[in-house]
């Protein structure tokens, strides 16, 4: 057989993903929003345990060194706000190990930006904004959604409240299969792709909020009205059953942010997975002073796909990975 | 044989599931952007044809099958077995069960190459050529003259198939079937 060599992408479908770009830039040009280029490898990479970091070993002049490819340009970004570099954004290559399929790609393009000062709901609505400015047709109201009511009105439970043991068995029931020793978040996680993602954004735009605290990662946590429960202050975007985007009030306090990391790599090791290297320039730099706002980071490719009516990631990108 | 994790899994990987060999359809990643991800997997059960939708946790691992598919050409049937013989150059040979000839039993014709299933040395199923050569043993007369209408008449073909033919079509007369839609090609 012939060696495939063309794009996944048709020619039409990469003048239609320029097009689409260049909208996003006069979006941001509009809003006063810098654009700014940082680096795709770091000496620190994302600890998130679900998240699987690609690393290379470069000579530089400190010698040969370990380096990092981003998962998402958030810490070189935040290092630039600690800065003073007020609003930014950025359209970066991102890199997560092992994610291949109709809605994922080992390498893609993050379109992400910060908001100092904003609360997080100014930058839903401006999220939303962009979000409409790239789909060729309205795609009808948004609407906000507590994580909470989901689980409630989808699954007759309680995320927060309900007992292991009885989660285990649900998540279990739902995906066929044996959950029992998993996390908590691991059923959580079952439970949102396969019962609840699926019905979110099918008649417009469904916001997500107040997750779950455990799950709050770069975000602040706040106290849920209701009963006190603690929440992340975060949200993400649902279009079509697609997770496009993901929000947090961004946490400033870089004591809490090394504890993060450090319980990260702690669950890592537990886990027998990689620890990574922890980005202490992100740390310094938090330590220092980085302004109170928001930020958001959107799968552009997902979007695109959605603007442009394909079936995957990989009919908007000129070679996806296994092509590459 | 040789284990795969849910990271190995592609169209086509032929693994055990609940004690059946099963070829991959499709793997999907799902997983929540921050969250734990899993592979929503579709196999189709090579044994009963039919198409299983199963959830793994990523990292999850399976056995793998000992399938192998041989082109082999049908050569007779004693009544309770039916008889292939490999195309290699070889003449080994390999009895089929009924149960796993399945619907192929229609389209059978001696020294046509068949698609033969093997699981542990055992046929497991047969798949007929995409398109085949089969002449027709029973239908109405022809109607001169009813060449360029439509309107079509059952036909019993020389293997037992029954298929839907254009009137025109006669007793005796060798047809090209599409034997995945078990409809007429053409005149052969």
């Amino acid at each position: 057989m012939a060696t495939d060599w063309r794009p996944t992408a048709s020619i039409d479908t990469l003048r239609e993903r320029a097009r689409l770009l260049a909208r996003v830039r006069g979006f941001f040009a509009e809003r006063n929003v810098l654009e700014v280029e940082t680096p795709v490898l770091g000496h620190g990479g994302s600890t998130d345990v679900h998240l699987a970091s690609l690393s290379l070993a470069a000579t530089t002049p400190a010698g040969r060194e370990r380096l990092w490819l981003q998962t998402s340009p958030e810490f070189h970004m935040k290092r630039l706000l600690a800065a003073g570099s007020g609003p930014i954004f950025q359209l970066a290559r991102s890199f997560r190990d092992g994610e291949v399929g109709s809605r994922h790609n080992i390498e893609f393009t993050m379109l992400e930006w910060y908001r100092p000062g904003f609360s997080l709901d100014e930058l839903i609505e401006e999220t939303a904004a962009l979000i409409l400015a790239l789909l060729a047709r309205a795609p009808g109201p948004l609407r906000r959604r507590r994580y909470r009511e989901l689980f409630r009105e989808m699954l007759g439970l309680d995320p927060f409240g309900i007992e292991l043991d009885e989660l285990r068995r649900v998540a279990g029931e739902h995906g066929d299969l044996d959950m029992q020793g998993e996390p908590r978040d691991g059923c959580l996680d079952l439970l949102m792709s396969l019962v609840i993602e699926p019905e979110l954004g099918r008649e417009g735009l469904d916001v997500v909020v107040d997750y779950p605290a455990s799950q709050a990662a770069l975000a602040r946590r706040h106290r849920d009205p209701e009963d006190g429960a603690w929440v992340a202050s975060r949200f993400e975007i649902y279009a079509q059953g697609l997770e496009l985007a993901n929000g947090y009030d961004e946490l400033t306090d870089a004591d809490e942010q090394r504890r993060r990391f450090a319980e990260d790599n702690a669950a890592r090791h537990r886990l027998g997975l990689p620890e990574v290297d922890v980005d202490q320039r992100l740390l310094a730099a938090i330590e220092h002073g980085m302004p109170a706002g928001c930020g958001v980071a959107l799968g552009l490719d997902r979007l695109i796909q959605l603007a442009l009516k394909r079936q995957s990631v990989a009919e908007v990108m000129a070679f996806a990975t296994p092509n590459c | 044989m040789a284990n795969y994790s849910t990271n190995e899994f592609k169209g086509g990987l032929k693994v055990m599931l609940d004690g059946d060999p099963c070829s991959i359809v499709e793997n999907e990643l799902v997983k929540p952007g921050k969250g734990q991800a899993f592979s929503r997997v579709k196999l189709r059960n090579l044994i009963t044809g039919r198409v299983w939708e199963r959830t793994f946790k990523s990292g999850e691992s399976l056995e793998g099958a000992d399938v192998m598919d041989l082109e082999m050409e049908y050569l007779y049937s004693d009544g309770d077995m039916w008889h292939f013989m490999k195309t290699d150059g070889s003449f080994e040979q390999y009895a089929v069960e009924k149960k796993a000839l399945g619907d192929t039993a229609k389209w059978l014709k001696e020294q046509v190459a068949y698609t033969v299933t093997l699981w542990n040395d055992n046929a497991i199923s047969v798949t007929p050529p995409n398109f085949i050569e089969l002449e027709v043993v029973e239908t109405d007369p022809g109607l001169k003259g009813d060449t360029a209408q439509g309107g079509s008449k059952p036909a019993t073909l020389s293997s037992g198939a029954v298929v839907r033919v254009p009137l025109f079509i006669n007793q005796g007369e060798v047809l090209k079937i599409d034997t995945r839609s078990g409809e007429y090609v053409s005149r052969a």
